[in-house]
């Protein structure tokens, strides 16, 4: 940052278009991360205008005035009063209304406007606006409200030249001066008078509101009806989750066959030694791990990001909120927990838009629970190892058993979400209080915009952890090296593998043997790691594909099928994840909650593990 | 319970297609002014675009332009006529 850099904050309604102006204005110039001791986002941004002058923008996080009633609001708040210490105030404000919908933006510029720092209103959305049959006269809209209006499309090239020109033209001194004036909150009696001047001005500009469009009308007469938008919702979902494991299918693939055969390359082009497992076994095996993800989180994010876009997801969250409030989460839990059956990483990210933080704190405890794509690889070596490949009434077992393991997640899940309601009453006032805005066509422009960024948050987060996390598992799996003339293979020796013997004792009662007990630590990292890691105890090797088929072949004569039962059942609730729980850890800003999860899930997996294996056993007894 | 007898005294009150205007919201509390800042203030008119169920909570109303989804408990908090 410079001294010399003008400081601009961004200030309006959510889902006014504030970000898309950011975005239009800052380009790639941006930084993301969090204000100090709080997990709302801060998003910074820089650019340079023709004249050499540059600009540092803030995009603070929406709101409809500035009494909060979030996290996210309160930063709105403080930013602008300079309040946080963290944060120099901004010297001027950009209050981004939506044309679309001025009546809510001009009330909150009037309650903005009192906190005495220079502004400039940007009505954005012009576009949209004009061709519903919305006019204003700027001129006069300027002088009643006594601030510079700017109209913008900030989703069209060049939508936002008229603001930048405009800041371009102002005196660089033109904010020397601090504002002096005392600032109170708002009482419900402002707010109504600030309502009524807001009518007052849009009527003396000349204001033609924008006709509702009958086609949203009519849209939403389905889409909001309790049955059949209950029935386009689950269509649209089964839709969703097809794709995401089809399409997503080839280029995993490609990932992975990427990562083995440069593993192998570098396992033949340098000389044996501790560098060089540690970069094909360790690195490369660790990054692969992540990256083989990112084709699943694209085509979910894809989507996620269109229905979004679109205005569709607010009313998602509106139709499931009572389903989900009779378990204690909000329907704004939906889409982190939808996210998480890709990954709980970018899930439990994006719990920050779910306002209340006892409800966002339950999404993240139960976020894990949805079936990840990591669990996939596990289930599909243990599904051929022990389910027989036949159809039952016209459906394949084998599918059956996978539906019913995210069967299992989704309902534990439940489950827990539930007692924690149990545990912590019904105190709390929840908030719903969504805005579904008018639906819109998705912007291809701002859809890739938003899965570069989600990808580049992913790869740089997780990304981080994971390979810290591999490369420690990497050496305890590996040293100490065996001794000469040992028999066993070599992993038996090392430091996971006496933890995994030890462990043996306690996983006994719940049907694990030593060598499972062993794979279960390096699959900590990461949970499908696990499947490699029993190749390796059971001295098999070759590539992946090889290694899976020969060991389904060979856990399936020496396993009991009840000890193939609780292992799937155990992975149904383990949090065999150590880059989730740092995640938590970063998202809740402590180790009570990382903690917490990891007790409880794996209480979950070692309880859902014995019954299975004890029932599985009485069965078999028993038949 | 809403007693349908009566015409509806809150926005809770309303079903899908009728319309309303709100008279007030009692308090001044962080709900009541939420309320008030999204567009809930004596003389706006309202209209019901939606409810779920089983017990008309979430509803989905129709406010000066704009659209929001409300919890049954915050949906009662507007008082109409």
């Amino acid at each position: 940052m410079n001294a010399a850099d003008l400081r601009i904050a961004l200030v309006g309604l959510p889902n006014c278009g504030k970000t898309a102006l950011f975005n239009r204005m800052t380009g790639s110039r941006q930084k993301v991360a969090n204000y100090p001791g709080v997990t709302v986002e801060r998003k910074e941004g820089y650019y340079k205008s023709a004249s050499g002058r540059r600009y540092r923008l803030l995009d603070l996080p929406g709101t409809y005035g500035l009494t909060p009633t979030t996290l996210d609001e309160a930063i709105t708040r403080d930013v602008a009063l300079g309040r946080l210490t963290s944060e120099p105030r901004p010297e001027t404000i950009v209050l981004v209304a939506d044309a679309t919908h001025l009546p809510l933006s001009l009330r909150l510029a009037l309650e903005v406007k009192r906190i005495g720092l220079p502004m400039i209103v940007v009505l954005n959305m012009t576009d949209l606006a004009r061709k519903r049959g919305y006019t204003i006269d700027c001129d006069r809209l300027s002088k009643e409200l006594g601030t510079p209006v700017i109209e913008t499309v900030a989703v069209a090239r060049g939508g936002a030249d008229a603001l930048i020109s405009h800041l371009d033209s102002l005196p660089s001194d033109f904010s020397a001066t601090p504002p002096t004036t005392e600032w109170r909150e708002p009482s419900a009696e402002d707010v109504q008078q600030t309502h009524a001047e807001a009518a007052r001005i849009l009527t003396a500009s000349g204001y033609r509101e924008p006709a509702r469009s009958e086609f949203i009308a009519a849209a939403d007469r389905v889409l909001l009806h309790p049955f059949f938008g209950l029935l386009v919702l689950g269509t649209l979902l089964f839709f969703v989750f097809q794709a995401v494991f089809s399409w997503a299918a080839l280029p995993m693939d490609l990932i992975d066959a990427g990562m083995v055969s440069l593993a192998e390359w570098v396992r033949g082009s340098m000389p044996d030694g501790p560098l060089r497992s540690l970069l094909a076994d360790g690195i490369i095996a660790g990054v692969g791990s992540v990256i083989i993800f990112l084709p699943q989180i694209i085509i979910l994010f894809a989507f996620i990001l269109a229905l979004e876009d679109s205005g569709y997801l607010p009313r998602a969250a509106y139709l499931l909120d009572r389903m989900m409030g009779s378990v204690g989460l909000s329907g704004r839990a939906f889409i982190p927990l939808l996210s998480s059956f890709a990954c709980a990483i970018p899930g439990i990210m994006a719990t920050r838009t779910i306002p209340s933080l006892r409800d966002r704190l339950a999404t993240i405890m139960v976020a894990p629970l949805m079936t990840c794509s990591a669990r996939l690889p596990v289930y599909a070596l243990l599904i051929a190892a022990f389910i027989p490949d036949r159809d039952v009434g016209g459906f394949s077992l084998q599918g059956m058993v996978l539906f019913a393991l995210y069967f299992a997640g989704v309902a534990g899940a439940l489950l827990v979400a539930w007692v924690l309601k149990k545990f912590r009453g019904n105190s709390d006032t929840h908030l719903l209080m969504l805005e579904l805005p008018d639906y819109q066509w998705p912007r291809f422009g701002n859809l890739a915009f938003g899965l570069w960024e989600r990808a580049r948050l992913f790869l740089a987060r997780a990304g981080g952890i994971i390979l810290a996390l591999m490369v420690v598992l990497w050496f305890l799996s590996t040293y100490p090296a065996p001794p000469a003339g040992a028999t066993g293979p070599a992993i038996e020796y090392s430091f996971a593998g006496q933890l995994g013997q030890a462990l043996a004792v306690v996983l006994a009662p719940i049907g694990f043997n030593w060598q499972i007990s062993i794979a279960l630590i390096p699959g900590l990292a990461a949970r499908e790691v696990a499947v490699g890691a029993l190749g390796t105890v059971y001295a098999l090797s070759g590539d992946e594909d090889v290694v899976s088929t020969a060991l389904s072949t060979v856990i399936a004569s020496q396993w009991s099928l009840a000890t193939g039962l609780a292992l799937l059942a155990w992975y149904v609730f383990a949090p065999q994840c150590l880059a989730t729980l740092a995640v938590v850890k970063r998202e809740t800003n402590s180790w009570r909650y990382p903690l917490i999860m990891t007790v409880y899930l794996f209480g979950l997996a070692y309880l859902a593990a014995f019954a299975t294996y004890r029932i599985a056993l009485w069965f078999s007894v028993g038949g | 319970m809403t007693d349908l007898t009566q015409p509806p005294t809150t926005l809770s009150g309303l079903r899908a297609g009728q319309s309303a205007v709100v008279d007030r919201i009692d308090a001044d509390d962080v709900l009541a002014r939420r309320l008030l800042e999204i567009g809930f203030f004596p003389g706006a008119s309202v209209e019901l675009v939606a409810s779920m169920w089983p017990a008309h909570d979430p509803v989905a109303v129709r406010v000066g332009g704009a659209t929001f989804a409300l919890r049954r408990q915050e949906a009662e908090r507007v008082k109409i006529r």
